[in-house]
């Protein structure tokens, strides 16, 4: 997501960049170019128009042109604006995660647009505060509506280890969510996790059900599910919803996806409410929380260095990299580290997902992209060190043509792809005989990305 | 052998979810047919463009000012910020500085409208020829392509020809089950295996069934998938090799299932799906919402990927035939 309005807006500050001195003019085309890539991005229309008005005003005064550095004191404007509107008027700590400080069992709605990805966040946010928050979950199904959409969460509870509240028959979306609260609390549940069917915001019946689910249960947190790659129809639907229902907060579903991601603007701008967590996969543990100031950040291209060390010390498993660090210290760096390395790499995300998060990146990463970086080359790295005997991995030197042949037929890869592979683990052993000069404090820790000489693994 | 087993019991709608539609538009009557549906889906998609046409252009001079405005409407039925300003651009030569009513705004927009959307307004021809006709539905996760498969199913049954449903979309939960629901509403036979069964595998039998059973169309579901994600691509593109050993021109049709709520990320969508599957066509889904499905027009000059049928609703009933000049005219707010 975000990536093409990285691009365009990128583009737009290094033309004002290579300027010295702006004119009022360079600062009027530079804006009127933002407001065409915030537009081209799915930002709706009345977002748009306030936040150029706003970044204008500050934009074009004379402290902006006369100071030393024009260019990026616009670029700093818009960033501040663009953070401004991601953040609201919380301060980050408070939009962080999602706030369950109520008298348990605490009721959690889930609404949205039919298709917007409810039931599968509903899942997704079940593991999680099960998982990370120790939280007892129930999950519960009101969409009485879709064929099979009961069922459906039924399946992903069992698939995370979360209780699903047993369907009856012919029961109205009140009576269930009663039922569930009811369950509940004998059941000594923390959280009550009731996904609604998807609706029409003009749908008049179904919002009345939506408002009277609400009344009902008085959920402490009232969550509008909404796909990243919404249009302009986003103010209607946030407007909708935050009168018609009431919302505490917004989930962005599909961020994976290459949407140029207005929608997160629109929606936070009109609701003036959190974007507390962000889809970012398929997989039932792809939800992440959102960060207004990274986001921004990302945005603009200045990357974002701290989701990367988080998501670096959450995947790469201590004990691993301890051992790692007393291999180092040893001065041996053989297959079987390299092997784990790749797993590690594979395991957060590949490549790809990596490099968004990297500062200036935006261009290097839509190279990469048209370069056609594989990610299951990873998976096929691994798949050759799998096909070596121990004494082979322990022993690199040993692997001569001959063995090389056997390597690449067994892992259904050819010989030059062993060949790079080696040149690869070569170069990687070289750099770790460098960094043990260094001394490996810290390493374990920070240093992975840096184990790949030059970047991305080629194929 | 359950395969051919036209249920006796057709089950009568099993309380189909059709309240909504009826509880919001008292209109309507069987006898407007499907353009009064669709109209009566599309009301609410123009209603907002009307309600600012109107504001605009009431006895108003046609300035920059107001050709300002009037592209900015246009960008926000998402018709994209390029035609817009070509839209736009094409009044400004036209009648700019004159005094003008807003019907007559209206008349040339939905005239400009019409004629980027005639060339691509093209129905689901079935090549009776090609038995079984082979019909992929592909689509980004959530796009509707499990509702239309139902939409289409129902109207072809009811056209008198034997439909089999293949249940492709393997990996959602509860995604076959979803489509077995709907192939006893709509008395089709439906092809399934268990979830996490391979898609390709499962189109192939498909295939050979309904061409043991002498089947007249085959609709092949998928698994909602993320345009980017090259390897879901790969898989999609393997339904359609495997499909190519049993029938050299299968499938006959591939349709992209898009949402009108989306934004301008439709077009990476379509370009993505054509690209890797070679779409034959678009259905685009919930038109019944506010949102307007502008981008369309600029899919259409883009792409000119033929635009067959529309969503209007949840229940079988609710899919329209794509008419180019009552798009247009149901857009802009003008009675066709």
């Amino acid at each position: 997501m975000f990536d093409t309005l990285t691009t365009r807006l990128g583009d737009v500050f290094d033309r004002l960049r290579r300027r010295g001195v702006l004119s009022e003019g360079d600062v009027a085309a530079a804006l009127r170019e933002i407001r065409v890539a915030l537009l081209e991005a799915d930002v709706a229309l009345p977002v748009v128009r306030d936040f150029m008005a706003a970044v204008r005003e500050e934009a074009v005064g004379e402290n902006v042109l006369r100071s030393v550095t024009p260019a990026q004191m616009v670029v700093k404007i818009v960033h501040d604006h663009l953070a401004a509107i991601l953040r609201g008027a919380e301060s980050e700590a408070n939009a962080e995660g999602l706030d369950l400080n109520a008298v348990p069992p605490v009721a959690v709605l889930l609404l949205g647009l039919q298709g917007s990805g409810k039931t599968t966040t509903a899942a997704k946010l079940a593991k999680r505060l099960k998982e990370r928050e120790r939280k007892k979950v129930l999950l519960v199904s009101l969409d009485v509506q879709r064929p099979a959409a009961q069922q459906q969460l039924a399946v992903l509870g069992r698939q995370i280890g979360v209780p699903f509240l047993a369907v009856r028959p012919g029961e109205k979306p009140v009576e269930i969510a009663r039922r569930a609260l009811a369950s509940g609390k004998s059941e000594g549940c923390d959280v009550v996790l009731l996904d609604t069917a998807g609706r029409l915001h003009v749908n008049e019946e179904m919002m009345l059900e939506a408002a009277a689910v609400r009344a009902a249960v008085n959920p402490h947190q009232s969550l509008l599910v909404a796909d990243a790659m919404t249009g302009q129809d986003a103010v209607n639907l946030a407007k909708a919803f935050s009168e018609r229902v009431g919302l505490s907060g917004i989930i962005l579903t599909r961020v994976d996806g290459d949407a140029r991601g207005g929608a997160a603007l629109s929606l936070r701008a009109i609701t003036g409410k959190p974007i507390v967590f962000m889809g970012t996969g398929e997989r039932v543990d792809a939800l992440e929380p959102f960060h207004a100031e990274r986001i921004a950040g990302r945005i603009l291209g200045m990357g974002d260095v701290v989701s990367l060390v988080e998501k670096a010390a959450e995947t790469v498993e201590r004990e691993d990299a301890e051992k790692l660090t007393r291999k180092l210290e040893s001065g041996r760096f053989d297959l079987d580290d390299l092997s784990s390395q790749l797993r590690q790499l594979r395991r957060m995300g590949g490549m790809g997902n990596m490099l968004s998060l990297l500062p200036g990146v935006g261009k290097i990463k839509k190279q990469l992209s048209e370069a056609n970086i594989d990610e299951k080359i990873l998976k096929r790295q691994e798949a050759i060190i799998s096909s070596m005997t121990g004494a082979e991995r322990k022993n690199p030197k040993l692997l001569n043509g001959s063995r090389r042949r056997r390597i690449a037929a067994g892992s259904g890869t050819s010989v030059p792809e062993v060949n790079r592979l080696m040149k690869q683990y070569q170069d990687m052993a070289q750099m770790m005989k460098q960094m043990k000069k260094l001394g490996p404090k810290g390493f374990a820790r920070h240093g992975l990305p840096g184990l790949f000489p030059g970047g991305a693994p080629r194929h | 052998m359950r395969f051919w087993r036209r249920s006796a019991e057709e089950p009568e709608e099993p309380e189909e979810p059709e309240a909504p539609q009826e509880a919001l538009e008292p209109r309507a009557a069987p006898a407007e047919g499907w353009f009064g549906r669709l109209k009566a889906g599309l009301a609410k998609s123009s209603a907002r463009l009307n309600e600012g046409l109107n504001r605009i252009f009431t006895r108003r001079r046609l300035d920059e000012a107001a050709l300002s405005e009037l592209e900015e409407l246009l960008i926000a039925s998402d018709m994209g910020v390029r035609v817009a300003e070509e839209v736009a651009a094409s009044l400004r030569r036209t009648r700019f500085n004159q005094e003008v009513a807003p019907e007559e705004v209206r008349a040339a927009l939905a005239a400009e409208v019409a004629r980027l959307v005639e060339p691509v307004s093209r129905p689901l021809v079935i090549d009776r020829e090609r038995r079984p006709f082979v019909i992929l539905v592909v689509g980004v996760n959530g796009s509707g392509k499990t509702t239309t498969i139902a939409k289409l199913a129902r109207h072809y049954r009811d056209e008198g020809r034997r439909v089999v449903l293949a249940a492709g979309d393997t990996f959602r939960a509860a995604a076959v089950e979803q489509l077995e629901i709907w192939g006893a509403r709509t008395g089709c036979p439906v092809i399934a295996r268990g979830e996490g069964a391979d898609a390709a595998g499962l189109a192939y039998d498909a295939l050979l069934e309904a061409q043991k059973e002498g089947a007249d169309i085959l609709l092949i579901d998928t698994a909602g998938r993320l345009h980017n994600k090259a390897a879901l691509m790969g898989e999609l593109q393997k339904i359609v090799r495997v499909l190519k050993k049993l029938d050299a021109a299968a499938p006959h049709s591939v349709l992209l299932v898009l949402d009108a709520t989306t934004g301008q990320n439709a077009h990476a969508q379509a370009e993505a799906f054509r690209e890797m599957v070679g779409v034959t066509g678009i259905v685009m889904t919930k038109l019944d919402g506010t949102a307007k499905g502008g981008v369309l027009v600029s899919l259409a000059e883009k792409y000119g990927i033929p635009i067959h049928a529309l969503g209007v609703g949840e229940s079988a009933e609710d899919l329209r035939p794509f008419e180019a000049q009552s798009f247009a005219q149901n857009l802009v707010g003008l009675e066709p």
